[in-house]
């Protein structure tokens, strides 16, 4: 039933909605399943059913809450406890204890520096220093259920909009707020809707970009699954501000789960008249797509995104005109990214003078960072821009696993770059990042240990963005197989002097002469590299050491006689039966067999194994 | 190996007869068969309209596509960052090492194809595989020859 | 017809509305060294050769000139540091790639690059292929059929025939062959037939003088998208009254 308006719409999903104040929420996005949500919802469901107890308490499942680390978790409300790591097993016990209104004290989380137990998500340090505009809805949404999102006041900012506001006026509003591209570009929002306004061709676009290729960033994964309504409503006020009628969301292949979500809240959107024809009564018209991509990094930039969409392959074009004045099919198109078009109903919702307050006077709001890698809390997290990138690794992250020694912090992606520890005071914002040669990109931040070499990420990013570039242009194809080429003879110890004047000559040429941005950025991680950790190549060419313990050709296991106790568990895993010894006598490994798997260390209880 | 090509007509009905609904044809058509058998590919591109070569280049260009048969058990290693840093390499050398194929190769007997995907966006459980559409984290190169050894046991 | 005004080089040109950097300056006897442009194809802006830095609105900038448009009052220098650093990496790349290509060492040595210092492409490997895509894109657009594109990417990128067979639209006439600006694509006129992409072709026999002078396929297309007579292409053009 198409509704005339958002009271009506709240009536028709909300009368009669009784929802139990006990819930036991599960965090459900692909993380949490892929560690067992799955089992753990139908397991506390099946104890709730059987018992009869469906209107003293209630499972929900909502979208991934970021707190990655301690998957599958769940939430237990109204306190607020958390318990992390939950298996199908403790279902009874959670919900027995939650009709009685007591907690699981084994069940708290436990800090892994500290070991101190947290009862409260609120007061968990990751949780307590965020400022959760976005994510924090993930925590009460249901992800197919639009009344939760309708709930919670979704939906508001498209009737003011359609009602109160004209697209000019949408347009000054996004303007003021200083909304930058979430995506990576950081390009003023307000600014490129205007122009895709102003430009001349019909009809126009709006297309969602959840093609999200860096490595290690999965935030736009999170807001699709667990809140693929607040997407969507920023598009279909987008489009309304632009003058646009159809819009398109890509999704990338890997991301089924995705693309179901916001599948089916376009459906849901589409009965309830919130897309299509006469919105609201207004007399707009909107009708939205997913296009699935085809498993490209490249189509993450919008000229080969708008290539993809055409039915081609991912190759880019110069944009010496903008895809908002020529885009898909020539036509005037407006691309912004799932986080960037998510922040658009809290802008209208709470008004830019709001959202000017948070941020810096350069990247206003909050940014949504995947910090991952050698982190202790590894998880999504919405910090305010501005925020250090210290706090974020030690506050929030809680430091480096193992208490190994922070190396350096990539961010933006293979576009991006290392930053060093001794930069760990800059604040986080998209010109401070530019600054020191990286860029904030599309939120990624993996944290590197003294046991990453800076060599091997060089080589590594290299190495993926060879097999991602499209191949149109000389530079960018030759250039990155030639310094792939270079970083792997260096990585064998099989290094020259002249290699990094001539790795940086490269650089150079791709940043000034390739097509598009994945060439002209593909340098930032070697240059990088380069600038703050010079020492570690020096040392793979000159000395055929790697600092770091990384690189195969470079390396040798041997066990410490001192430490090893002899009790054969490294015999035991050794695929390449490289180790000898007596029960309870020193073992020895065989640097000629050993293949540096590295099992016997993963095994060892002693630390005897080590690498040198 | 013949194909169904009434099979192929119902994919194709799925969607508008027009270029830009090739992609989406592709997958399905991947879905299905478990590669692009290239009588389905001709039918396809006749039927929507795209020259034959450049069905060919969008086929090649993209990673979700594949010309020969994939084997009925998928592992797919995540490449990511995250992953790397946290010892993914060592997972492809594993498979190597247990199945004898490397990325984007299948055995000869059809069982086993090995994939690398650039990022799952699962980094907390790096290293993640996929074995047949379950996710394993925090796997190590013994962890994976358990798994690939439990599955043929 | 409406013109343009712009500075190549400290010199004042003018050139049609509409045309590119490079065009313009053609026409005004500069030359832009380029090898993925030809005049009467779709630019495609790959080798980055054609690079030149300008300065518009105050802003400076390195921008493609076979596809960045001519505009009045902008400044263009065609060899400038910057500009010369791109296009001798350029060529340095793309001598490893083809070493044994004459054209790719003239414009090496043009743009002031005698050798390069990355490993050379082994003689197994080397097409003389460039990627250039002049062939692609004038089957495309030239000719109309489509017969061969680019598959892969990165790399691995190639010029093929769709599943590296014989392709089935081509109609022979060899406009790949002549577009390509190393002769690596070629094609043998054999008596009453041409080889090219693997495919013999018929070829046509003049009514008058007998010459096989192009093949049927070409002539039959030529003829339909014409809308021509059936008997039109019996006689060849040089013995056409």
């Amino acid at each position: 039933m198409k509704v005339r308006s958002i009271e009506e719409l709240r009536e028709e999903l909300l009368k009669g909605r009784q929802e139990p104040e006990r819930q036991i929420v599960v965090s459900g996005g692909t993380c949490g399943y892929a560690r067992g949500a799955g089992e753990i919802l139908s397991a506390l469901r099946e104890v709730v059913s059987s018992r009869g107890l469906g209107n003293q308490l209630m499972v929900k499942e909502t979208g991934c809450h970021g707190f990655c680390e301690v998957e599958p978790f769940s939430v237990v409300r109204p306190w607020g406890y958390l318990y992390q790591r939950v298996r199908p097993e403790d279902a009874p016990e959670i919900v027995e204890a939650t009709l009685e209104g007591r907690p699981i004290e084994r069940l708290f989380f436990c800090d892994p520096v500290t070991k101190e137990r947290i009862p409260k998500a609120e007061d968990i340090p990751f949780f307590r220093r965020q400022n959760r505009l976005l994510l924090g809805d993930n925590e009460r949404i249901s992800p197919e259920d639009i009344g939760d999102y309708v709930a919670l006041g979704g939906y508001r900012a498209l009737e003011k909009v359609l009602r109160e506001m004209s697209p000019e006026e949408v347009i000054e509003e996004v303007k003021r707020s200083g909304l930058r591209g979430r995506g990576g570009g950081g390009f003023p929002t307000g600014r490129k809707w205007e122009s895709c306004r102003r430009a001349e061709g019909e009809p126009k676009y709006v297309i969602c970009n959840a093609d999200e290729g860096d490595p290690g960033a999965y935030m736009d994964r999170s807001l699709l699954e667990g809140n693929p309504h607040s997407v969507l409503e920023g598009m279909i006020i987008g489009a309304y501000a632009i003058g646009a009628h159809e819009g398109f969301v890509y999704v990338r292949n890997e991301y089924p789960l995705a693309v179901k979500r916001i599948s089916t809240a376009i459906e849901q959107a589409e009965a309830y008249g919130l897309l299509g024809d006469d919105i609201l009564g207004s007399g707009f018209s909107f009708r939205v797509r997913v296009v699935r991509g085809g498993g490209a990094f490249v189509c993450g930039e919008s000229t080969a995104l708008m290539a993809s969409i055409e039915g081609k392959a991912g190759e880019p074009r110069a944009k010496y005109i903008h895809t908002v004045e020529s885009g898909i099919w020539g036509r005037p198109s407006n691309l912004n990214n799932v986080e960037t078009w998510a922040n658009v109903p809290l802008i209208i919702n709470r008004g830019a003078d709001w959202y000017r307050q948070i941020g810096t006077e350069g990247s206003k709001g909050t940014k949504i960072f995947s910090l991952v890698g050698k982190i202790n809390n590894t998880g999504l997290i919405e910090v305010p821009m501005g925020i250090t990138l210290r706090e974020i690794v030690y506050e929030i992250g809680g430091g480096i696993p193992g208490g190994k020694r922070f190396k350096a912090v990539q961010t933006g992606g293979p576009s991006g770059g290392c930053i060093p520890e001794e930069l760990l005071d800059l604040p986080v914002d998209f010109d401070e990042l530019t600054k020191v040669g990286s860029m904030m990109g599309s939120g990624g931040m993996i944290v590197m240990d003294e046991e990453t070499c800076m060599v091997d990420v060089a080589r590594y990013f290299v190495t993926f963005l060879e097999d991602e570039s499209c191949g149109k242009c000389v530079p960018c194809r030759e250039g990155l197989m030639q310094m792939r080429r270079i970083l792997e003879r260096i990585t064998r110890g099989e290094g020259r002097e002249e290699d990094i004047p001539l790795l940086e000559e490269i650089c150079e040429a791709m940043k000034d002469g390739s097509l598009c941005a994945l060439g002209r950025t593909a340098p930032n991680p070697v240059l990088t590299t380069l600038k703050y950790f010079r020492e570690e190549y020096e040392a793979h060419i000159r000395e055929k050491r790697c600092p770091a313990g990384v690189c195969r050709e470079l390396i040798t296991y041997y066990i410490d006689e001192e430490a090893c106790t002899g009790c054969g568990r490294c015999l035991k895993v050794c695929p390449a039966e490289a180790i000898t010894g007596q029960k309870k006598e020193p073992h020895r490994i065989d640097p000629e067999k050993c293949i540096k798997c590295g099992s016997c260390k993963e095994v060892c209880q002693f630390d005897a194994v080590k690498v040198k | 190996m013949k194909v169904d090509l009434k099979k192929v007509e119902e994919i194709l009905s799925r969607y508008d007869q027009a270029e830009h609904s090739l992609i989406a044809v592709l997958q399905d058509l991947q879905k299905e068969f478990n590669y692009l058998p290239e009588e389905a590919l001709k039918l396809v591109s006749d039927r929507l309209g795209v020259p034959y070569s450049q069905t060919y280049h969008v086929v090649t260009f993209y990673k979700a596509f594949s010309l020969k048969p994939r084997g009925r058990n998928i592992l797919t290693i995540c490449m990511g960052t995250a992953c790397h840093v946290r010892g993914a390499p060592k997972l492809v050398e594993e498979a190597k090492r247990v199945l004898g194929i490397g990325p984007g190769e299948t055995t000869p007997d059809l069982e086993y194809t090995v994939e690398t995907v650039n990022c799952l966006g699962c980094c907390a459980l790096g290293p993640v595989v996929v074995l047949n559409e379950r996710y394993h984290g925090g796997m190590t190169p013994r962890k994976l020859s358990s798994l690939l050894q439990g599955k043929e046991g | 017809m409406e013109t343009v005004e712009l500075t190549i080089d400290g010199k004042k040109v003018t050139a049609p509305k509409g045309s590119t950097i490079l065009e313009a300056a053609r026409k005004n006897g500069i030359d832009i060294p380029a090898l993925c442009y030809h005049e009467g194809i779709s630019p495609y802006g790959a080798c980055r050769l054609c690079m030149v830095e300008i300065n518009e609105g105050g802003r400076d900038r390195l921008v493609a000139s076979c596809i960045y448009e001519a505009k009045d009052g902008i400044e263009v220098r065609t060899s400038t540091e910057r500009v010369n650093r791109v296009r001798r990496m350029a060529m340095e790349l793309l001598l490893a790639r083809c070493p044994r290509s004459e054209v790719i060492r003239q414009m090496a040595a043009k743009v002031g690059v005698e050798r390069t210092r990355f490993p050379e492409r082994p003689p197994e490997e080397d097409d003389n292929c460039i990627l250039c895509g002049l062939c692609v894109r004038a089957c495309r657009e030239v000719v109309g059929v489509s017969a061969i594109g680019f598959a892969y990417r990165g790399s691995k990128r190639e010029v093929a025939t769709p599943f590296h067979e014989s392709p089935e639209l081509c109609i022979g006439c060899g406009t790949c062959a002549y577009v390509c600006p190393t002769g690596c694509i070629t094609f043998e006129d054999k008596g009453n037939v041409r080889i090219i992409w693997g495919r013999e072709f018929e070829m046509q026999k003049c009514k008058v003088c007998g010459r096989y002078f192009a093949p049927v396929a070409q002539l039959e297309y030529i003829r339909k998208k014409a809308g021509l007579p059936e008997d039109f292409f019996d006689v060849c053009p040089d013995c056409r009254p």
